[in-house]
């Protein structure tokens, strides 16, 4: 059909430094965003993610000049998110050069501030970032619910429904991470993702578990996504993005190489 | 003297990835975004960007008073529509039941249909967001050096459709074929984002602040 399935490298961003160490090979500055994103631009990323995790609300501001420096440089699609939760935050980070914020919390308390946000700056900028924990036990029905804080609080509100409901609300792309597989390394949960895709009417990326190349595969293969966000493996060289690329093309998936 | 690039500002979009991208391909230009007749006039380009609703650039436009400077600079000085900055362009879009655009191309915008079906069994996502091919249908100066058939970044719900075949320079394919990129004398205008489609995008507005039509 000719649309590329996206490849997604996501940086956690700490008072304007990347954590969770970045290893490229000849890298000056393994915190240091530009240069990352730079590297990420030059092998092939399609888009990048920067989640904000600044507890110091002091610091905030650091996010927007890493942004703005960002987006003077590296002329492909970014996504900031974390402590997203006015319209002025919104209208902050598209005005230094992101091109999507990802609500997430906020969305939860107040699923009004997407629907805002959408009429206000468009819903092609409009990203939502669903948090969703498997609760259906052996034997039942397949169930999530979204939790908030980073997978610790339950919402009792369910994924489906959700997602459903963000995407009426003008959400223009459905961020979805699995809670259960964040951190695991043993691929996405093709289910979950399925399941949503075949939901909403919107693109869905795919977030959290991904260990190696192939999962990247199956999250389009078999959960349907649009495109796979990763952050460990190419944070650690173990994959270039190129890599990753010429994998899902070898494997019939359609990517901009 | 350098060049003087003009970024039309009505409000509408990211204007900030615009005018970086430019300043990037032509470090010696001056670059500003803005709403100013006067700056505007003297411009030796202008790019018109563009992001949201029809109904709203089309006010945005009528409130900044763009209206008269944008007819302007299509007839005299090379000139780049992006995104809403293609649409607007057109005579009549359905979107929010229906919108009066400014009429410099003949044609109107439709939506992409929801019934079309995508790929894995699943309906067609809209909006069209990523990266496509788009093939170069007629010779233009816009695309030297920039392969047939690259990937350019596009986020749309709604495409247009030019009366006229011949004003069609480019064509992607996304449920359907659709022209994604119009050019006529000195104006060219995609519908795609060439300042967010990295290489490809780059060398694209690098032809443009280079190009002299005749």
């Amino acid at each position: 059909m000719g649309l590329a399935k996206r490849i997604i490298p996501c940086l956690d961003v700490d008072a304007g430094r990347v954590v969770k160490g970045v290893k490229f090979v000849e890298i000056r500055d393994a915190g240091d965003p530009v240069e990352i994103a730079r590297r990420y631009n030059e092998e092939g990323a399609d888009e990048i993610t920067f989640l904000d995790i600044t507890a110091s609300s002091d610091e905030r501001e650091t996010m927007v000049h890493v942004v703005e420096q960002v987006a003077s440089e590296v002329f492909i699609p970014l996504t900031v998110g974390g402590g997203i939760r006015t319209l002025e935050d919104v209208r902050r980070m598209l005005m230094a050069g992101a091109d999507k914020v990802a609500i997430n919390t906020a969305a939860v308390f107040n699923p009004k501030f997407v629907r805002e946000a959408a009429d206000r700056f468009g819903s092609q900028c409009i990203v939502v970032a669903i948090d969703a924990k498997r609760v259906s036990g052996k034997g039942e029905p397949l169930r999530w619910e979204i939790f908030t804080h980073g997978g610790r609080k339950p919402t009792g509100i369910d994924a489906l429904e959700w997602a459903r409901k963000m995407a009426d609300y003008g959400a223009g792309e459905i961020l979805l991470t699995s809670m259960d597989r964040d951190g695991t390394r043993i691929g996405f949960d093709n289910e979950l993702n399925r399941a949503v895709a075949e939901t909403v009417p919107v693109p869905l990326i795919a977030s959290g578990g991904v260990g190696n190349l192939q999962h990247l595969v199956e999250g389009i293969t078999e959960g349907g996504a649009d495109a796979v966000l990763a952050a460990s493996i190419f944070h650690f060289g173990e994959y270039s993005i190129g890599e990753a690329k010429r994998y899902m093309a070898e494997h019939g998936i359609e990517v901009r190489l | 003297m350098n060049q003087r690039i003009a970024v039309l500002d009505y409000g509408m979009g990211n204007l900030r990835s615009v005018s970086k991208a430019i300043e990037h391909v032509a470090p010696d230009a001056e670059v500003r975004v803005t709403d100013d007749h006067d700056w505007i006039r003297k411009a030796d380009r202008v790019v018109f960007p563009g992001q949201g609703a029809a109904r709203d650039c089309m006010a945005a436009i009528g409130r900044h008073h763009l209206n008269q400077a944008i007819r302007e600079a299509v007839e005299e000085k090379p000139f780049l529509g992006i995104c809403m900055g293609l649409q607007v362009l057109m005579e009549f879009s359905e979107e929010n039941e229906g919108t009066e655009l400014l009429g410099i191309l003949p044609g109107r915008v439709i939506r992409f249909s929801e019934e079309m079906s995508g790929e894995r069994g699943l309906p067609l996502k809209i909006p069209h967001m990523g990266w496509s091919r788009v093939e170069q249908v007629q010779p233009h100066p816009l695309w030297k050096g920039v392969e047939d058939g690259s990937r350019f970044y596009f986020v749309h719900s709604y495409h247009v459709v030019p009366e006229d075949e011949r004003l069609v320079a480019g064509v992607t394919e996304y449920g359907v074929r659709f022209a994604s990129a119009l050019a006529r004398d000195n104006l060219f205008a995609v519908q795609f984002h060439p300042e967010k489609s990295a290489d490809a995008g780059l060398r694209l507005l690098e032809n443009f602040v280079r190009w002299m039509p005749s």
